[in-house]
């Protein structure tokens, strides 16, 4: 389905308007309408959706846009500014630890992306700050998780902590921890099973591997194919891990990517990273103002 | 939300259940107007009264859709049933085909799988180990063969050895990658030549938390492969799958099979009414 770009939509509607003559309430209405529908196709959640135009219009009406010469491309600009502030105005950078080693856990639904993101940030790590990672398989569940895990330490020549299926996660990153800290690694990654935020058994999981390694990250991973249960799900997280970012995955596709604007408007809480294909070196610092433009389709 | 009584709240309110289960804008206006419209036939005035006449009507609406279609899985009339899993990365195909696997052999059929994903790390110890958890052999080469060529191993070997049923599975792929999907054509384009009413089913994964693009994904799965049916995966977590609706509105395509988790045992075959019911289940669930 070819999305059409907001810009396109809006010239239509006011288009329309301008035939008419005077500008009317409904059709601001009218106006508010089509960014309604263009937000809720890139797959916004409709309650951010609400609340996100009712600051437009706002704006909108307030500037008196629509007398004006160029109304379209002034609510585009609106919009634009809007998303971008609501996606945190600039990149957000990893927390760091004030000495070695920052702890960074990846946490997120089945198959969002963790185990990949946790290799590829591991490369980036190494090759931007020449950093000693190493990475712990705390995933026991999924089949062939820590085999996974160690293909891609491999191939990036990173270790990999791990000590099979048949022992608890808690005490495997208990362990790993012990090593990290007697090797120097100056980052420790642990990559976590997918779960779902409604499992409370491997929630509680979760809680324990922060309680005990207490990172300086937990980073949610999220598919930017994700729906309109984004929202329910970064909350379901967040409420119960307090994590303290989000890396959004596979924007190599074509999704418009609007889960961005869910998440971060729920939690508040920034996306760091951008997962933009399936190699290691595939890993990208988020922008906001390139979202806004994707989930506008411009 | 609460359906106390039927006005243009109601309607409203029912229109954002639908949006918020993802079934897209444009199919929620269309369902929306239609129930509009039987809800005034019916004269259904209490809020009891029209959760029945939107489960019945929603179920008709899909069925509808769908008339000269079946959600059933087509088998061989002889010789082995093949079936190829598709779909992008990450959605469930792998653990579908050994939760399938398990269904199968546990049916007393002789089941064959193949790893037919030599791209992503670890992927063709993932399906070994379902083939050990569920006791199903697996055809196998080493990581970064050609995929087209396990599966052409595994077609001669069900051939040769009568097996009934090979399951291949492959690499996660985003759809707009022309590379990756002349790939699958070509895996397709194999099984066809070694037998040729074969596959018997393309199964397109779909994760029931994906948006609005998972109708370009069955678009574009859809063009290259003949994809015959949808697996929707993961309906076991928050996320309601609407999209499928839209699917089934614009590229009357069933869905097959349900996954409702990551065991064994965990996959049912579609189910329209408890489907439906799902989509409204809190809403319902207030009666
Ligand atoms: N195209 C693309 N694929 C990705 C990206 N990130 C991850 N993947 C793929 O998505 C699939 C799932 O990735 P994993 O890293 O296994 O996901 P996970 O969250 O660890 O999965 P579980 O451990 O099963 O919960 C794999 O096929 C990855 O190659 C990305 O940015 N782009
Ligand atoms: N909760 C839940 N998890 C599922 C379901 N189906 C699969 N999963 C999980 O989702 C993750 C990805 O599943 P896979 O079978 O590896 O998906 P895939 O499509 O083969 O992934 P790639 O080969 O990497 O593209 C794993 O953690 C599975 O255990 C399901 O129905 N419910
Ligand atoms: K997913
Ligand atoms: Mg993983
Ligand atoms: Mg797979």
């Amino acid at each position: 389905m070819a999305f059409e770009g907001l810009t396109e939509r809006l010239q239509n509607a006011i288009s329309k308007l301008r035939r008419k003559g005077k500008v009317s309430e409904a059709d601001v209405k009218e106006v508010m309408r089509e960014i309604r529908l263009a937000l809720l196709e890139a797959d916004v959640n409709f309650k951010v959706v609400k609340d996100f135009v009712k600051t437009v219009r706002t704006r909108a009406v307030g500037a008196e846009v629509l007398e004006s010469l160029t109304p379209a491309q002034q609510i585009v600009k609106i919009v634009n500014e809007e998303l971008v502030k609501v996606m945190g105005q600039e990149a957000s950078p990893l927390n760091k630890s004030p000495k070695i080693p920052t702890i960074i856990m990846m946490v997120g639904l089945q198959g969002a992306g963790k185990t990949t993101t946790a290799g590829k940030l591991a490369l980036k790590l190494k090759e931007e700050q020449h950093a000693r990672p190493l990475l712990i398989a705390a995933d026991v569940y999924r089949p062939a998780a820590v085999d996974q895990l160690k293909i891609l330490g491999q191939n990036i020549d990173v270790p990999v902590f791990e000590m099979g299926t048949d022992v608890n996660p808690v005490e495997i990153v208990r362990q790993g921890l012990a090593l990290g800290k007697e090797k120097k690694n100056d980052y420790i990654i642990i990559d976590t099973a997918g779960r779902l935020q409604i499992d409370e058994r491997l929630m509680n999981e979760l809680a324990q591997i922060k309680e005990l390694s207490q990172p300086n990250e937990i980073l949610l991973t999220v598919d930017a194919m994700t729906g309109q249960n984004a929202v329910e799900v970064a909350d379901g997280f967040n409420s119960q891990l307090d994590v303290t970012g989000v890396v959004l995955t596979k924007l190599d596709g074509d999704t418009r990517g609007g889960a961005a604007l869910s998440i971060r408007a729920v939690t508040g809480k920034p996306i760091k990273f951008i997962g933009q294909g399936e190699k290691m070196t595939d890993l990208d610092v988020f922008y906001p103002d390139r979202m806004a433009s994707r989930i506008l389709g411009m | 939300a609460n359906f106390r009584s039927v006005d243009e709240d109601f309607f409203e309110e029912l229109e954002e259940t639908l949006i918020e289960a993802d079934v897209g804008f444009e199919t929620a206006m269309k369902i929306s107007d239609q129930l509009r419209d039987e809800v005034k036939f019916q004269n259904a005035k209490k809020k009891a009264d029209v959760s029945d006449v939107i489960v019945e009507k929603l179920v008709d609406l899909y069925e509808a859709e769908g008339e000269n279609e079946d959600n059933q899985l087509h088998f061989a009339t002889q010789g082995p049933t093949v079936f190829l899993f598709v779909g992008v990365n990450g959605v469930g195909k792998t653990t579908t085909i050994g939760k399938l696997a398990h269904r199968y052999q546990a049916a007393g059929k002789k089941v064959l799988m193949a790893a037919a994903d030599t791209f992503r790390a670890g992927a063709i110890e993932q399906l070994v180990e379902w083939g050990k958890r569920v006791d199903v052999e697996v055809v196998r080469k080493p990581e970064k063969s050609d995929p087209a060529a396990v599966v052409f191993e595994a077609v001669k070997k069900a051939k040769e050895e009568d097996y009934d049923l090979l399951l291949v599975d492959t690499a996660g792929r985003l759809q707009n990658k022309v590379n990756l999907m002349n790939e699958l054509e070509k895996i397709q384009r194999v099984i066809t030549r070694e037998l040729p009413d074969a596959p018997h089913e393309v199964l397109l994964a779909l994760d029931a938390t994906t948006g609005q693009n998972a109708l370009t994904q069955a678009k574009q799965f859809g063009e290259v492969t003949k994809v015959s049916g949808i697996v929707l995966t993961k309906l076991d977590g928050t996320a309601r799958g609407g999209i499928v609706l839209a699917i089934r509105n614009e590229l009357h395509l069933p869905v097959k099979l349900v996954g409702l988790g990551e065991q064994m045992d965990d996959l049912r075959d579609f189910n329209p009414e408890e489907f439906v019911y799902g989509l409204f289940k809190d809403l319902i669930a207030q009666r």
